[in-house]
This record gives structure tokens, sequence and C-alpha cells, in this order.
């Protein structure tokens, strides 16, 4: 007598089809994810293996090398990685730096610099934190001290006061030139 | 005879070493003198002659807050040693260790002199003593033996009282013990501030540069 309401019954799922349903789900949602490490992975940017590059690189973003660079590189605020197939011949300047290849100049890290195992690194490092693998190899100087905080800053714009001790305008004492040499004086 | 006798003792070569990737750990008595040293100082500059090794880097970072010179003079020597040229000696002072005099507040020798004859360890000592601070330290471990290693040695910094001695390079190695009078005259202008005799037939040496009387006085 009562005729049902058909339209708000809930059509009839098979377990399968609900399997493939949350699978649909799922897949999506991993694709949002995967979108989204894509994103992440588009911001590191990758410089290849056939990649020569002469002159000056600046960048704000996390950046991979693999080819060839001579000249200077400058990520302030940011990783720079050196790949296995890296072979650098600049100065570098960056948050991090992380060696797998070969760097040939001066790196300066407001953080950390990171020489892995195989890595090469000819020249003097200044910063906070430096890590040293088994099997890399590194000639040079370490400056781990406190002026590191402030390393990322290129040095070219560090303003460099010197003093030179022939500019200081000679005082008048009674025996000037013995102080100089560091004799003894009135003994 | 008594002179025969005892030229035959120091020819008897000892065992080769037997290091192995895990090292072998060996006590120090001087490595805690020679950072006792360097403590008081500022921002001091340390150089040391032996292979980079990232721990030893960290160690005196944070102990120091120190500016390291890695000059690795063991690959040097053994690359020396295969290709010839120029005596070493020669090599030290005009392509190695050019750095300015009274530039360095601490050098690490570890157990380079081993491998070197007496004239071109004179030369090195020499060279050291010049580019050395005031007041600054030497750390050097000599022999008693002679000994045939398979390789030449690194050091890893354990702590203060203990390192780790670990393989490095290959080929075989002979280190020739030098006499504690020749020592002491290659680095003539330092003084010894401390000397042990450990039980591991090593002699550890710490030297310091004198502070000029003038500069006391001023």
């Amino acid at each position: 007598m009562w005729k049902r309401d058909e339209a708000v019954r809930q059509p009839a799922v098979s377990h399968g089809e609900a399997a493939a349903a949350t699978a649909q789900a799922a897949g999506s949602q991993a694709t949002r994810q995967d979108s989204y490490q894509g994103q992440n992975e588009r911001d590191v940017v990758n410089i290849g293996k056939s990649v020569v590059i002469k002159g000056e690189l600046n960048g704000s973003e996390d950046l991979t090398i693999e080819g060839h660079v001579e000249g200077r590189i400058e990520l302030r605020d940011h990783v720079l990685t050196i790949g296995p197939n890296g072979k650098i011949k600049a100065e570098l300047f960056a948050k991090a730096v992380v060696v797998l290849g070969e760097v040939k100049g001066n790196i300066t890290a407001s953080e950390k610099v990171d020489i892995r195992e195989n890595g090469s690194v000819d020249g003097d490092i200044t910063a906070p934190r430096v890590a040293i693998a088994e099997g890399a190899q590194f000639r040079g100087s370490v400056d781990m001290a406190t002026k590191g905080k402030s390393a990322a800053q290129p040095q070219a714009i560090k303003p460099v006061v010197e003093v030179k001790p022939q500019s200081v305008q000679p005082v008048t004492t009674h025996a000037p030139q013995a102080v100089q040499q560091g004799q003894r004086v009135g003994a | 005879m008594l002179w025969d006798t005892r030229k035959d003792r120091n020819e008897v070569a000892a065992p080769a070493a037997t290091l192995n990737e895990d090292g072998q750990i060996y006590p120090t008595k001087a490595l805690r003198k020679f950072l006792g040293s360097l403590t008081s100082r500022e921002a001091p500059v340390l150089m040391d002659l032996g292979p980079v090794v990232g721990s030893n880097i960290t160690f005196f970072g944070e102990r120091l807050g120190c500016k390291i010179l890695v000059e690795d003079l063991y690959s040097e020597l053994d690359r020396h040693s295969r290709q010839g040229g120029t005596p070493f000696a020669e090599k030290i002072t005009s392509r190695l260790l050019k750095h300015a005099p009274s530039s360095i507040d601490g050098i690490l020798c570890w157990n380079f002199f081993d491998y070197l004859d007496l004239p071109a360890a004179q030369v090195l000592a020499a060279s050291l003593t010049r580019m050395l601070r005031p007041d600054g330290a030497v750390l050097g471990f000599f022999t008693t033996v002679t000994a045939v290693d398979a390789a030449f040695s690194k050091y890893v910094i354990v702590d203060e009282g203990t390192v780790k001695q670990r393989a490095y390079t290959s080929g075989s190695r002979k280190r020739t013990p030098l006499q504690n009078r020749d020592i002491i005259r290659m680095f003539e202008g330092l003084k010894v501030a401390e000397s042990f005799l450990l039980k591991t037939n090593v002699r550890e040496f710490l030297f310091r540069k004198p502070v000029p009387e003038a500069l006391d006085d001023f």
C-alpha cells in the first residue's frame, strides 16, 4: 500500500565496488601528495651534468649542481648542494653547503658545511658548523669562530679597515727606537 | 763493540703495525697539555700536518673556537715517494708550508717526523719554528723503535687523553727513531715544555716558543 521512496534509498554497493572507491579516494590523496612533493621538488633547482656556467650565480631557492660552475655562487638563505658529478671552481656563499662532488674555492656558510664521503674541497671553509665525513678529501683551512654568524655575507661587501703601523704618527718619547726594537729601556 | 751492539738493536725492525679500518686506541698525555696551552687564546690558529679528520675538526672547533689549517703532509710525502723529483726538504720550503712567520698558535705534527730522514726533519722543524707565534705550542709523537708500517697512520681524537690510530694511505712505510738530542736541536728556538715516554714506545714532546723578554716587560 505504502510506496517506498526509492529516491532516497541508497543504491546497493557491492563489496568490490566499495574497495574500488576507497582505492580511488586514496589514489586522489596520493596524487595530491605527489603534486605537493612535486611542488617541493620544483623549489630545488637542479643544474644538470652537461651544464657549464661561467660567471656569477645568485638565487633565492635551494640549488643542486651536477654540472660545472666557474666563478661565484651566492644563495644567502638557502642550501647549496654540489652533487657527485658537480665540479665547482668558485667562491661559494650559502646558508648551508653540502659537497658530494669537487670544489676548488672558498666556502662560506652561515649555518653549516657538510663534506660527504668522496666529496672533495680544496679551499678555505668559514662556517659555525663543519662536518667532514670519513673518506672525504680536504685541503685548506676551517674557521669555525663565532664570526661565522655573519659569514654568508659576501666578503666584498665587508668594509676592510687595515691599520698599518707605518701610518701611525710617532709619539715623542725619550727612546722610541729602543722600545720598537724590543730592548730594555732604562734598565 | 758496545756501539755496534746498539746499532744492531736499533736496526732490528719491529713487526709491521697491523692497523685496520677501526684503528687502535692509545693513551696520550701531551694532547691535554697542548689543549691547555691554547685555551686562553682567543680564536687561535691551529695547523694540522696530518690528514683531515672530521671529528678532530669538530673537537678543536668546539674546544678552542679556532681556525684550523689542514696541510696533510703525509699525502705529500706519499706522492713524493711515488713520483720522486726534488728532495722533500726542498719541497717543504719552496711549495709547502708557506705561511707567514709567527702566524700559527699551535701545530699538530703527530708522528710525521718518524717518516723523515734527519735533514728533511731539520728543515721541517725550522720551518714550523718560524711560523709559530710566541708562546705557541708544537705537539709531536716520536717512535723509539725502527718499524715498518703497512700504511701511514692518522690520529682520531677520542678525548683529551686518548687517540685512535687508523690506517691512512697504502704502501710500506719505514719509521726511524730520532735521538732525543736531535729532536731538541732541530726545534732550536723552542723549549721543551713537556715530554712523556709512553709504554707504547712513543715519546711525546710538547714544545713552546718563548715569549720575547721585551714583550714581557712591555
